[in-house]
């Protein structure tokens, strides 16, 4: 018995020692954007928050359009999924309920399109969205994650499972069209795999990095990652307004994933192991 | 009748497989432009030599020769691989001891524990390269170098020196994805019955013999996914050191990786062909280590299941 609780002590000391290295950047972030530079160079470092905070957050707001670059990437975010909720949606009720010529190798083809790295047509890319004058547009920031084949995959398991042959079956009896089947009976139904769905793509798409540094140069269109890396290029750069930025850049997110933790986490089981 | 209801069934059969092709094809007019296009494309630039602005020029197999003959390619291959079984590997063995006593039914707080090790992957690469850039920079007086002197050891140059900048890198990539793989094996160790373990502890296995011989090898299949994604992901790598190391970036080699050097020849040296020729390198490098790994566990699996025959 002595041993067993001996055992689990030192199981809660573990634990409490993995979230306390999980946590601490964070409280660390806090703690440098309240803070002013020379705080920084202090010995013993400096652990607890100051009264910068306001100042800090001028700085950034100086340094870079910081509320333009959430805006931008919030349509950005918004945008992109919706639009892979609706692509992948249709694809997947006509992968789940309908019978065509070449079913399942068009399906196998989407799934291989996952194993082609993004970087392989990077180049060709950009020359594509600057050919069609999309450079410096959210338009361009955006359409390469248009393409998703893992919502495709996600939302054709779900319709399968959750919408039964008959439900679809009845409706066309009545002289429903197929379109108006999706958009009364599937929709409704699937709607708990959008969100699963909706925060993996809108997750990915806020943390993008490459694809919109390499078509974003206009500062008014950076979207906040780029914004936030373009305050890094100097080489004597404030830490206090860096870290402000970052800070008030992954706090949003950090909310929204304390309000849904569970939903977020089941997301990732969701979209990987099923 | 018969042949009046025939004909409206075969109509009605057309008119869905008409909806099926118009319902897919979003993707599949997308991809041909955004997707197949381009990576098509890229292998024909590869064999080109182009600076973006002027004609192409056919060079045959130039552009490959350059960037295998480049000790900065051979260098950031290197790199990649290095930082990422640095970043990656642990991660396996932690996340699953993690995974294995969040699933354990005498925990309290378990969902706050599990939140808790989560919440660094909800958290960008830029700000995970920026937050861990200031917390490792050159500084004796950085927070890393402090500790490290308390500890009686001397400051490193995290991100001017060889293995400062890998260690940086790696832990910062291990940081903010353990949380993920934990999540995975803890779906994984879900789906294992608890009747397993109970009938192990009759017998008399101790913790260590239940994961040993009941826990890893159900385990198998999401560790064989981890891995995986890991490989891929970290062949991949591009973000985090790039802004870590930010203004020197592309003009420093300790933690240039792969990703980086195709953009650097593309985008700050406008060789476009070379940059090419790097992406279907790339491209055979993630083929090969994806059937290696296919090889690898599968060979496993055979090894195993002939021994027990």
């Amino acid at each position: 018995m002595k041993k067993i609780k001996v055992g689990r002590f030192l199981v809660y000391v573990f634990m409490i020692i993995a979230s306390f290295l999980s946590l601490f950047p964070f409280y660390w972030m806090f703690v440098m954007a309240t803070r002013s530079s020379a705080a920084y160079n202090s010995i013993p470092p400096t652990m607890t928050p100051g009264t910068q905070l306001v100042e800090n957050f001028q700085k950034v707001l100086n340094e870079i359009p910081f509320f333009g670059a959430m805006l931008n990437t919030l349509i950005v975010c918004l945008v992109v999924t919706l639009v892979v909720l609706l692509i992948s949606s249709l694809a997947g009720f006509a992968f789940a309920k309908f019978k065509f010529p070449g079913k399942n190798f068009l399906f196998v083809a989407i799934l291989l399109t996952m194993v082609i790295p993004p970087q392989l047509g990077l180049i060709p890319q950009y020359f594509l969205v600057a050919e069609f004058g999309l450079l410096d547009t959210l338009l361009g920031a955006m359409v390469i994650f248009f393409l998703n084949p893992l919502g495709i995959f996600l939302m054709r398991q779900y319709i399968s499972q959750s919408v039964s042959d008959e439900l679809v079956e009845a409706a066309k009896l009545d002289g429903c069209s197929n379109f108006r089947i999706f958009c009364n009976i599937v929709l409704p139904i699937v709607l708990p795999a959008f969100a699963t769905l909706g925060i993996i793509v809108f997750t990915a798409t806020w943390g993008e990095f490459l694809w919109q540094f390499t078509v974003l140069r206009d500062p008014d269109m950076y979207t906040i990652q780029v914004a936030l890396s373009s305050m890094n290029t100097t080489s004597n750069v404030d830490f206090g307004m860096l870290l402000s930025g970052v800070f008030w850049a992954t706090i949003p997110l950090v909310i929204v994933f304390l309000m849904f933790n569970k939903l977020f986490i089941s997301s990732i089981t969701e979209g990987s192991v099923k | 009748m018969g042949f009046k209801r025939g004909r409206k069934y075969r109509s009605e059969e057309t008119k869905d497989k008409i909806s099926a092709y118009l319902y897919i094809s979003p993707f599949f007019i997308i991809f041909a432009i955004i997707g197949l296009y381009p990576a098509v494309f890229s292998i024909f630039l590869a064999f080109q030599d182009w600076n973006g602005l002027g004609e192409m020029e056919f060079v045959g197999l130039q552009n490959f020769s350059v960037v295998l003959q480049d000790p900065v390619f051979w260098k950031s291959l290197y790199n990649t691989i290095i930082m990422g079984i640095m970043g990656t590997a642990p991660q396996i063995i932690v996340g699953i001891i993690l995974a294995f006593i969040l699933n354990q039914a005498f925990l309290k707080f378990r969902n706050a524990f599990r939140a808790m090790i989560f919440l660094p992957y909800i958290t960008s690469m830029v700000a995970v390269a920026l937050v861990f850039g200031v917390f490792f920079s050159n500084n004796d007086t950085a927070l890393a170098n402090y500790t490290l002197q308390l500890f009686g050891m001397d400051s490193v140059n995290w991100k001017t020196s060889e293995w400062g900048a890998k260690i940086a890198i790696s832990i910062m990539v291990f940081w903010r994805w353990i949380g993920y793989n934990t999540i995975i094996y803890l779906a994984g160790l879900q789906s294992i019955p608890r009747t397993f373990y109970e009938a192990a502890r009759i017998d008399g296995a101790n913790v260590f013999q239940q994961l040993r011989y009941i826990t890893i090898p159900l385990l198998k299949p999401f560790i064989i996914l981890t891995v995986f994604f890991s490989t891929v992901g970290a062949l991949q790598l591009f973000t985090e050191p790039t802004v870590f190391l930010g203004s020197s970036a592309f003009s420093r080699t300790e933690a240039m990786t792969v990703v980086m050097y195709l953009y650097r020849d593309a985008f700050t040296l406008q060789s476009f062909g070379t940059g090419s020729a790097t992406a279907v390198i790339l491209l055979a490098i993630i083929v090969i280590a994806s059937v290696v790994n296919t090889y690898l566990t599968s060979g496993v699996k055979k090894r195993k299941k002939g021994r027990r025959i």
